[in-house]
């Protein structure tokens, strides 16, 4: 392997620094434990690049701030884990219905309520299924490595001012904290990114610009919502994202995302090394969801195992996805445990022929 | 016979900041002549195209429909955090708040008050009426002791549901605020100095002074169930007397 | 092929330290790496741990069952541990606290005395660069050097250049003692 420019850093660290990379010049955000490096990290960095960086009051208040940086049309980013997400709530959907960009990393901890500061999935329903009211989405994406979380923030920021709206990259304790070498990617100059003519800029010379999720009027709002059904559907036909790793010829393969799918690829190895024929599907994007792909792969395995750090969530999709044409069996562990591959590899003989 | 405009001098006219749509506040509601301040400050200081109207939740939710400015609407209660943001990625853009009591002083208390705190250099313009009103007159935060209101029928019970929150003395006791005052409009004294308060918080925003809160005592008819004449007489005789008009901080 | 490591001891004996400059060398000797904290409660002071993964292909999981080497600096570290170590697997002792040795037979104990090593450099602190230097023998995943030009890389800037030279000289001496 060639010696290049690698910089070994923590998958917290390495997102804030993906973000600056991005043209993001403004972040906001409030201390919580598995995310804090982030945040340390901005308000070390973004400074030096000439950005915003604000300690806020709260995980509400900072999601707001980044509603009013998104509406003035600058790239914006705050991060959070669990408990802080389940505040911001109420803010992404305000910059869903509004049309904002804006980039929200979740590190997600054991839960509900404070549960604890381990790595888990249990977020899964909240990103991929609303988390927030009204008819929304978000384009989630989940990263299982470091380097592939320095690619999905930077695509985050992309796809966000693409679709206008709010876009989650969904990690989880072991990202944040592990550290991995990675190559930074080249900086995006924001003086170099196409205008937003949409954005609160001042009114001069034009008709005055107005952001606002409120339409009153039933014909209106419909309208509004639908146009951005519209764009889902859009997202869904040209953002969907996996990786299949050792499927072609797999007897029985494992569903994982974002860091169970990478302990769950050395289970595949250790697997095939005994002879077991296993394969791994790993969606990148869990919304919108890889669907077809795993509808392809049921009509040749007989068993897909769909192992999270959760009660099952995921599954349900994959389940949706497979309906009644092969086993759909779970497992996974809660409270912030993380199964380890000779886990995986126990429960997938229990599967394979 | 037609009346001849030919000879007459125009001393009185919509602020260019204004578009043509009609507010939709109701008879006798002092939200409307506030607005209208505000409209006549942005002409006078010649900052419309560089000002952004941040609405509340509230009767003024729809509030920047009005103004022949840029703005946005914000969730219940974050109004400052959403000025915070523009204002920090743009100082250039002249951003104020229009929020009522149940948007600054209850839902909106931590946005509010940090805010301030850091001394954002923006405007906040605080409507205080004492009473919830688009959602039909329930207990706000500034309900003055013994007051009925929809939702504490046998009035305000200061042990069950606390005291009326003097906003702009709170504020007034943090270091950054550059100006922080109480108005009222119940006569045109009031109403001059409301105006001139006004102007003079947004002129501090225009020279980069800092923070600014302008308080306005108002009325509302509907949801007190009186009359406007009876209703101006309450504030300048009743409401007064739990919050005190003037200047807390001018440290322009 | 993947080299596994587990650093354990008292959160304050440096192994979280002592892990990421094996990272760190892993990194610039152009190898696939990964380094996980036991995160938390244990950085004020309980029991610390960190894995690390060298790797000449794309890691997968960071979380390793069954270690290949083992670096325990206190006896509940080796009580908890030992068990996992990979058949012929290393397990470096620290000797200066851990009175008894590996109790099975199919691993390799190696008895390091970290403590009296690092107090005799006059530097007591560095017990676990003794034992970085310890367990970079006893496996060959990376040269010294590599491990020389992480902590100065990592520390240099901080440390300055009488706690780098410190350091190095106790990265020797683990070295030479096994």
């Amino acid at each position: 392997m060639a010696k290049i420019d690698k910089v070994l850093m923590s998958g917290n660290e390495a997102m804030a620094e993906a973000a600056i990379c991005a043209g993001c010049r403004s972040y906001f955000g409030y201390p919580i434990t598995p995310q804090n490096e982030l945040l340390e990290y901005m308000s070390a960095h973004m400074p030096n690049a000439g950005g915003v960086f604000i300690q806020a009051e709260s995980e509400i208040a900072a999601i707001n701030m980044c509603y009013g940086a998104a509406a003035a049309g600058m790239r914006t980013m705050t991060s959070s884990s669990s408990p802080g997400i389940s505040l911001k709530t109420e803010g992404i959907s305000y910059i869903a219905g509004a049309d904002l960009p804006c980039v929200v990393v979740n590190v997600v901890r054991g839960g509900p309520g404070l549960g604890n500061i381990a790595p888990a999935q249990g977020d899964y329903f909240q990103a991929t299924k609303g988390g927030g009211h009204g008819d929304y989405h978000m384009i989630v994406l989940a990263p299982s490595t470091i380097p592939e979380s320095v690619e999905l923030v930077m695509l985050a920021f992309e796809l966000a001012d693409r679709y206008r709206g709010p876009v989650m990259v969904l990690a989880d304790g072991m990202l944040g904290q592990m550290m991995e070498p990675v190559v930074l990617p080249e900086s995006i100059d924001p003086a170099t990114l196409p205008a937003k003519q949409w954005a609160i800029t001042g009114a001069r010379g034009r008709e005055a610009n107005l952001v606002t999720s409120f339409y009153l009027d039933p014909v209106e709002l419909n309208e509004m919502d639908v146009r951005r059904e519209e764009r889902y559907r859009e997202i869904e036909k040209n953002e969907v994202r996996y990786e299949e790793y050792k499927t072609e010829d797999a007897e029985v393969v494992v569903a994982a995302f974002g860091s169970m799918a990478r302990i769950s690829r050395t289970a595949v190895r250790m697997a095939r090394s005994e002879g077991i024929k296993l394969g791994l599907l790993r969606p990148i994007s869990v919304w919108p969801f890889p669907y077809e792909p795993l509808r392809a792969l049921s009509r040749r395995v007989g068993t897909i195992l769909t192992v999270e750090m959760n009660a099952g969530q995921m599954v349900e999709d994959v389940r949706l996805a497979v309906a009644e044409r092969a086993e759909t069996p779970f497992y996974g562990q809660l409270g912030g445990l993380v199964p380890s591959p000779n886990d995986i590899l126990r429960e997938v003989k229990r599967y394979a022929g | 016979m037609p009346v001849s405009t030919e000879n007459m001098v125009r001393v009185f006219g919509r602020p260019e900041s204004l578009n043509e749509s009609a507010f939709s506040y109701c008879p006798g509601c002092h939200h409307g002549v506030v607005t209208r301040m505000i409209a006549q400050a942005i002409d006078e200081l010649n900052i419309r195209e560089r000002t952004v109207v941040i609405a509340p939740v509230g009767c003024s939710v729809s509030m920047y429909q009005w103004f022949r400015c840029d703005g946005t609407q914000a969730a219940h209660g974050r109004a400052c955090a959403i000025a915070t943001g523009i204002k920090r990625v743009n100082p250039d853009l002249i951003v104020f708040t229009y929020q009522g009591d149940g948007a600054l002083a209850a839902i909106g208390t931590a946005e509010s008050i940090h805010a301030a705190n850091r001394g954002e250099n923006i405007t906040v313009v605080f409507i205080n009426n004492q009473i919830y009103g688009m959602t039909g007159g329930q207990m706000a935060p500034t309900t003055l002791l013994g007051q009925w209101a929809t939702s504490c029928p046998e009035g305000r019970d200061g042990r069950l549901a606390g005291h009326p929150i003097r906003f702009a003395e709170m504020v007034a006791q943090l270091d950054a605020p550059v100006y922080v005052t109480r108005q009222s409009l119940f006569d045109q004294k009031r109403l001059i100095a409301a105006g001139r308060a006004i102007k003079k918080a947004f002129r501090y925003q225009v020279e980069e002074k800092g923070y600014s809160l302008v308080e306005v005592l108002t009325n509302c008819p509907t949801n007190w169930r009186m009359g406007t004449l009876e209703a101006n007489k309450h504030l300048a005789e009743v409401v007064v007397n739990t919050f005190p008009l003037g200047d807390f901080v001018d440290r322009g | 092929m993947d080299s596994t490591f587990v650093f354990a001891g008292f959160g304050g004996q440096g192994v979280i330290l002592a892990g990421k400059l094996l990272a760190q060398a892993g990194t610039d000797h152009g190898l696939h790496v990964t380094w996980l904290p036991s995160y938390g409660p244990e950085m004020r002071g309980g029991t610390a741990n960190c894995t690390v993964v060298l790797s000449d292909e794309p890691i997968g999981s960071p979380v390793v069952d069954n270690p290949g080497a083992l670096v325990a600096m206190n006896l509940p570290s080796l009580d908890r541990f030992e068990k996992a170590v990979l058949a012929e697997g290393a397990v470096v002792i620290n000797s200066s606290l851990i009175s008894r040795k590996v109790e099975r037979e199919d691993i390799r104990g190696l008895a390091v005395a970290m403590n009296d090593i690092a107090v005799s450099l006059g530097s007591p602190r560095a017990a676990n660069m003794v034992a970085l230097g310890a367990v970079v023998k006893a496996t060959g995943v990376v040269p010294l050097d590599a491990v020389k030009g992480a902590v100065k890389k990592m520390l240099g800037h901080k440390a300055g250049a009488k706690l780098v030279e410190i350091n190095e000289r106790a990265l020797d001496e683990g070295y030479n003692a096994v």
